[in-house]
């Protein structure tokens, strides 16, 4: 483990990742996260989405900064295109989501990772978001993912790290399962 | 063997040396180490001697281990298809005879109540009478409850369900449409018997462990055993929970020996779905997960070939074995169905395939964990002079196997006797920590 760390760096503490594992087993209360983004209508479809802070670890935490996202659609859909599409941020967080996990899983097996890319694809019938056919579903019927990795690494073991990324995702789990979602107006 | 039925119900507690409890595979391999040591012992069995397999296991049952592969301390199989695979009565009766060679001290119809520490020991508390003991060998087994989502609970009422424990056979379903949840050993085994009986079957798979019933000609128990891999310890591998989470592999022990894997099961006509993850009014969902975890399914199946292959050259096998063969990825459907709505009357049964697990109500001793699991290493119980057998990967990979008890048991014997020895010098009970580090030393 020691030479490991020493020679394979992909920039991810894995140390710390199976600490806070190990603390966090005799304190599973403080597992408990809350993600929180803060979404302000601009104009037409545009809206401009803050995040900043979360709660965890039992009290309440904040990036190092504030992040600011503008989110619009394209001219094509007759807007004014300040921003990606909302289902584009969520092809982005599922891109995002598995990257970290390959870069980890890389890291705690010993892989040492030149370049990792994504390319990620959402089939959509648009149909369903204009309310023409009840049959069609509003969000996405597919989603592709392809990775182009180049590691040190046998084309098996690349597999396999991509499939363990999968396996601890949380946007894949958030994509391919269903999530109580309420929505109310305060 | 005595029957707990013609004891008085209640008298004064009886002394032993050493409880065991359950009178299976593993407590009658742990009753022959203990005699061999000549550690007076009972074992207490709330039934006959293999009663799970007896009484709650479905009819069709077979192990995936081959006969030769069935052995016990003292005796292996000596039968005449030591190819073949027992049905639960076959093992049933294998183990009632090994009970009788041992002339082991069961007392049969005899159900724990309570287990509960004393001073210098336990108290065990039976249907039969009260036992004070130095020691208590849980050897009750992994599968004593059906695991069961709590989804079920919002079920329709109309819909028949059964759990893999409960389930005998097709006859006990409606006609219609079936929807088996789970792709363990037991899940593929049923889906594969449900649908031939003349029923549409749904399987809805999650993670799962694939594995060719023969691998080069040989069985593939064969090959998991001479390579070493059933000895492998917890100490070995990253995660033991892990491991000890994992699905029983897409097996079944029958006399021609096919693979029943989710490509037969397709090729039959099973209709296959991701996991089952909710129930939304009608419709049940099904996870966009599926070919995920088919993928890491055959991935690890290549794997585990991989290194099967590489024993075989470095070992000099390759000779004695057919030629390396790889089987088919597995074949899914373009668009595998996400739900079904249950108000179109397609599915008229669900079976519950989803685990089993051991049962502790009776276990009045604080050495649970949050989750109910027992808090052990290696089978040393964390509570002095409590131990536990047959549990998957308690101290190898082959734990929960027939063949896995000798082992386990010899060496949970021979920590059992120090202890009794120690505590004898010392007059006090052990400290958890020093059981430990007896146990390392042994290892």
């Amino acid at each position: 483990m020691q030479t490991v760390e020493r020679t394979i760096d992909n920039g991810v503490n894995v140390t710390a990742l199976l600490d806070a594992r190990q603390a966090l087993a005799q304190a599973p209360e403080a597992a408990r996260f809350t993600w929180r983004a803060r979404c302000d209508w601009v104009h037409g479809t545009h809206s401009r989405t803050v995040i900043e802070g979360f709660h965890g670890l039992g009290e309440e935490q904040a990036h190092r900064s504030r992040f600011a996202f503008d989110i619009d659609h394209p001219e094509v859909f007759a807007a004014e295109d300040h921003g990606p599409t909302p289902v584009e941020y969520v092809l982005m967080g599922l891109a995002g989501c598995l990257t970290a996990g390959i870069a980890a899983v890389a890291q705690n097996r010993g892989i040492q990772l030149r370049s990792v890319k994504a390319t990620v694809e959402g089939d959509m019938d648009i149909q369903g978001i204009l309310g023409m056919d009840s049959d069609v579903r509003n969000g996405f019927d597919a989603v592709r993912v392809t990775y182009a990795i180049d590691a040190d690494a046998s084309r098996e073991d690349i597999e396999a790290l991509v499939a363990q990324s999968q396996k601890r995702s949380a946007v894949f789990d958030a994509l391919t399962n269903p999530t109580q979602v309420e929505v109310r107006v305060k | 063997m005595r029957d707990g039925r013609s004891l008085p119900a209640r008298r004064a507690a009886r002394t032993v040396t050493v409880v065991v409890i359950g009178a299976g595979h593993a407590g009658l391999a742990m009753s022959h180490h203990l005699a061999t040591r000549g550690i007076d012992h009972v074992i207490l069995e709330r039934g006959e001697v293999a009663n799970s397999w007896r009484h709650e296991r479905w009819d069709s049952l077979r192990l995936l281990t081959p006969n030769w592969q069935c052995r016990l301390p003292g005796l292996g199989y000596n039968g005449p298809d030591p190819d073949g695979f027992m049905n639960a009565q076959a093992l049933a009766d294998h183990l009632g005879h090994y009970a009788r060679v041992l002339a082991a001290p069961v007392h049969t119809h005899t159900t724990v109540r309570s287990v509960q520490p004393t001073e210098g020991g336990y108290r065990v508390i039976t249907d039969g009478g009260d036992w004070r003991c130095r020691a208590v060998v849980l050897a009750s087994g992994a599968c004593n409850r059906p695991v069961v989502p709590s989804l079920d609970a919002a079920l329709p009422a109309s819909l028949c369900r059964v759990t893999a424990f409960d389930y005998r056979h097709p006859a006990q379903l409606p006609p219609g449409g079936v929807l088996v949840v789970g792709a363990s050993a037991t899940g593929v085994q049923l889906a594969a018997e449900i649908h031939a009986s003349g029923r549409p079957v749904t399987l809805a798979v999650g993670e799962h462990v694939r594995l060719p019933r023969r691998y080069r000609g040989r069985d593939i128990q064969w090959w998991l055993e001479a390579s070493g891999l059933l000895d492998q310890g917890p100490e070995a591998v990253d995660d033991p929970e892990r491991v000890r989470r994992l699905p029983s592999p897409q097996l079944v022990g029958s006399d021609d020996h096919h693979t029943l894997d989710l490509n037969a099961l397709t090729v039959r006509g099973i209709e296959l779905v991701g996991r089952l993850v909710g129930l939304s009014d009608t419709r049940l969902q099904f996870s966009g997960s599926l070919s995920a975890h088919v993928a890491a399914a055959d991935l690890k199946l290549g794997r585990l070939l991989d290194g099967l292959d590489t024993w075989a050259r470095e070992s000099s096998m390759d000779s004695a074995v057919g030629p390396p063969e790889r089987p088919e990825p597995t074949h899914l459907p373009v668009a595998p169905r996400l739900g079904i709505d249950l108000a179109r009357g397609e599915i008229q049964s669900v079976v519950w395939a989803t685990g089993f697990r051991p049962d502790y109500a009776w276990l009045h001793v604080p050495v649970l964990d949050r989750k109910g699991r027992l808090r052990h290493r290696g089978g040393v119980v964390e509570a002095p002079g409590l131990y536990v057998l047959g549990l998957p990967f308690l101290r190898r990979r082959r734990s929960s196997f027939i063949h896995g008890a000798d082992d386990d048991a010899r060496e949970l014997g021979n920590h059992l006797a120090a202890w009794l020895a120690r505590g004898q010098r010392h007059g006090t009970a052990t400290s958890f920590s020093d059981r430990l580090e007896m146990l390392s030393n042994e290892i």
